[in-house]
């Protein structure tokens, strides 16, 4: 009983570094936020009132909104038919597109932005590409909508493909057999069965790549259109250029809120036991 | 008309013309199949299947059982080779146009609907109409003994009670074709025995023609009609169970069912010396020089005196026994030859390992397989 009993203490034990890590780093900083977005000096709500009665921050929430929604169904397009196609075949095909999968979180957001802005550059490969198709003037490409949506959706992809692998690795190959037999083609066996049971997974990842699209902050300001911003761009805007510490901090609890409520959401109607499969 | 009543009336008809029971209905003919071109996991099988008979495929695992159901399912294309259904090929046919019901080792029931939407899943696929659909999957279900399960998922239900949705499930439309891939092999042993009683009735209630995969002998010798043994890629023997217990063609089938024991026997000017034992009174096949002699355990008994013709009479030397219960196995060695004995248990009472014993089986009691 007593050894017992010193082992759950010493696991406890264990917890205590990275409660102690978490408390002065995130705790404390957090805090500090909120103290912010309600101070000036003394107490008073006018940040909040500022973002609610300015119709700018509304159209920067909701155009993060739109963003961070296209980003998902993108990534949701382009990573579902690869990650069925990795459980379908297996084998040394799946092992190989898995790696390079992983590998890819190997490289940082930073490094892999830059990537695409001498990709996408007005001196870049693309463009001297399209020129030579006969596309004269080849379109602007970096500073657009259309260039930090892409890099966001590469950038965001491996997450879909793990979460949708995930899930689909546990569905039985044998329903999908089973369901032909009974009479099911192949298209109505992928409807029925397999969309179905693979549903968790693209709940997963829709909310994993949604949150970390609200949250962007990188890609959206080295590679977006500047006239376009997202919230966290917003928010590094106003502390770097208009040193308005209040004003960002309340934009930040706001961006917290709004994420909180999306995680909300999915526990209400999934569980955040599931997220991670 | 109910499953049972369409079953049986085609089942009639087919009696009616008397000459369609003899007649293969499912025809497997020069069965290949090779993945990598090169190694063959079926290697060339041949089998006509009767209407409405029931067919095991036994044989270990990695013998080609399983992969021959799967082309005969439409989930493997063979390398070479064709398969006849009624008289029409089939091995070009997808698997879902084939009309073959099919029950999985695992169930294979869908997680996402209930028992009912399950067994009226083949029926929706056929576009039948809505209310029909629930009557017909409610009559199966009702046929395997379900009928108030009808709203439970398969998480709600033990796998005996699964595995009897999936059974509904393969015969609801009307499949002609029944094909049951180690159906049981999760089931622990009396649910086994109930399960392999209610498979036989539903078999001869509806009269489908049904193949069994299994590597359980015993659940092949009291189940089927007709056996077909199984081994690296071939059919050894396809014969009735007790044929194949009886009268063995190859050393494989006589050591994989039952318990045995093999002596060499040999062809000498016109009689057969056995290994250790010397020359048998009895008749020569008449195929050639070597035989395996084939002698069950249970054919051995005590000695107790007596006319010695027509006997092999041996001295034993008992190493070990195994006791069963209703029975006892005897291993030891006579003439040099290893061999095991099975005795009642009431002859055996006395017995001791060490004891020396005299022990008879009537050479007609061994059976030879020619030495190929």
């Amino acid at each position: 009983m007593t050894t017992l009993r010193n082992e759950r203490a010493l696991l406890w034990l264990l917890l205590l570094p990275v409660v102690g890590f978490l408390a002065v780093f995130f705790l404390v900083p957090l805090s500090q936020v909120l103290y912010f977005s309600v101070m000036d000096p003394g107490f008073t709500l006018k940040h909040y009132t500022a973002f609610i009665t300015d119709g700018f921050y509304w159209k920067v929430l909701f155009g993060t909104f739109q963003t961070a929604a296209f980003v998902t169904v993108l990534a949701l397009l382009m990573a579902y038919p690869l990650a069925y196609m990795v459980v379908r075949l297996g084998g040394a095909f799946a092992t190989t597109i898995l790696l390079i999968v992983t590998m890819s979180f190997w490289t940082s957001f930073l490094v892999r932005t830059f990537a695409w802005m001498v990709i996408l550059g007005n001196n870049g490969p693309l463009r001297a590409a399209m020129e030579m198709l006969g596309i004269v003037p080849a379109p602007q490409l970096l500073f657009t909508r259309f260039s930090s949506t892409l890099a966001m959706v590469h950038l965001l992809i491996p997450f879909m493909v793990l979460a949708l692998y995930s899930v689909m690795k546990k569905i039985d190959p044998n329903l999908t057999r089973a369901a032909r037999s009974l009479g099911a083609s192949p298209f109505d066996a992928f409807r029925r069965i397999f969309l179905p049971l693979s549903a968790p997974g693209i709940v997963n990842g829709c909310t994993l790549v949604f949150i970390m699209c609200l949250g962007f902050y990188v890609t959206p300001v080295l590679l977006g259109s500047p006239r376009e911003q997202m919230i966290a761009g917003l928010i590094g805007q106003q502390i770097e250029e208009f040193l308005e510490f209040g004003e960002a901090s309340a934009t930040s609890v706001i961006l917290l809120a709004v994420t909180l409520t999306v995680f909300a959401l999915y526990n209400r109607f999934v569980g955040l036991d599931k997220l991670w499969g | 008309m109910t499953v049972f009543d369409r079953h049986m009336n085609a089942l009639s008809q087919t009696h009616s013309q008397g000459v369609v029971m003899t007649q293969a209905y499912l025809e497997i003919r020069d069965l290949v199949k090779s993945y990598d071109g090169k190694q063959q996991a079926v290697r060339g099988i041949s089998l006509d299947i009767r209407k409405g008979e029931f067919v095991s495929f036994l044989g270990p695992s990695g013998s080609g059982k399983t992969t021959t159901l799967m082309m005969v399912a439409g989930f493997e294309m063979p390398t070479s080779g064709s398969i006849l259904l009624g008289g029409r090929e089939i091995a070009p046919v997808p698997a879902h146009k084939r009309n073959i019901g099919m029950v999985f080792q695992n169930y294979a029931l869908f997680p996402h609907m209930t028992a009912l939407e399950n067994v009226g899943f083949p029926l929706r696929m056929r576009k039948t109409p809505a209310a029909e659909i629930a009557r017909r999957a409610a009559e199966a279900l009702d046929m395997v003994g379900l009928a108030a399960f009808g709203g439970r998922h398969p998480r709600e239900m033990s796998g005996g009670q699964q595995q009897r949705v999936a059974l509904a499930r393969a015969l609801v439309f009307g499949p002609d074709v029944l094909l049951l891939d180690e159906p049981l092999g999760a089931l622990d042993k009396n649910l086994r025995e109930q399960m392999q009683v209610e498979i036989k009735r539903i078999h001869r209630e509806l009269g489908i023609t049904t193949i069994y995969v299994t590597h359980d002998q015993s659940e092949a010798m009291t189940m089927s009609d007709r056996i077909a043994v199984f081994s690296q890629g071939v059919v050894e023997q396809f014969a009735p169970p007790l044929d194949i217990y009886q009268r063995p063609t190859t050393r494989f089938v006589g050591s994989f069912i039952g318990d045995s024991n093999f002596l060499d026997v040999t062809r000498q000017n016109d009689g057969l010396v056995a290994q250790g034992i010397g020359a048998l009174n009895i008749a020569a096949p008449s195929q050639a020089g070597k035989f395996h002699g084939l002698v069950r355990p249970e054919a051995i008994g005590l000695w107790t005196g007596g006319d010695e013709q027509g006997h092999c009479v041996l001295s034993f030397l008992i190493e070990g026994l195994v006791h069963y219960g209703d029975s006892v196995l005897l291993i030891g060695s006579a003439a040099g030859l290893n061999l095991r004995a099975r005795l009642p248990s009431v002859q055996a009472s006395h017995l001791h390992e060490g004891d020396t014993i005299r022990i008879a089986w009537r050479e007609n009691d061994m059976h030879l397989i020619p030495v190929q």
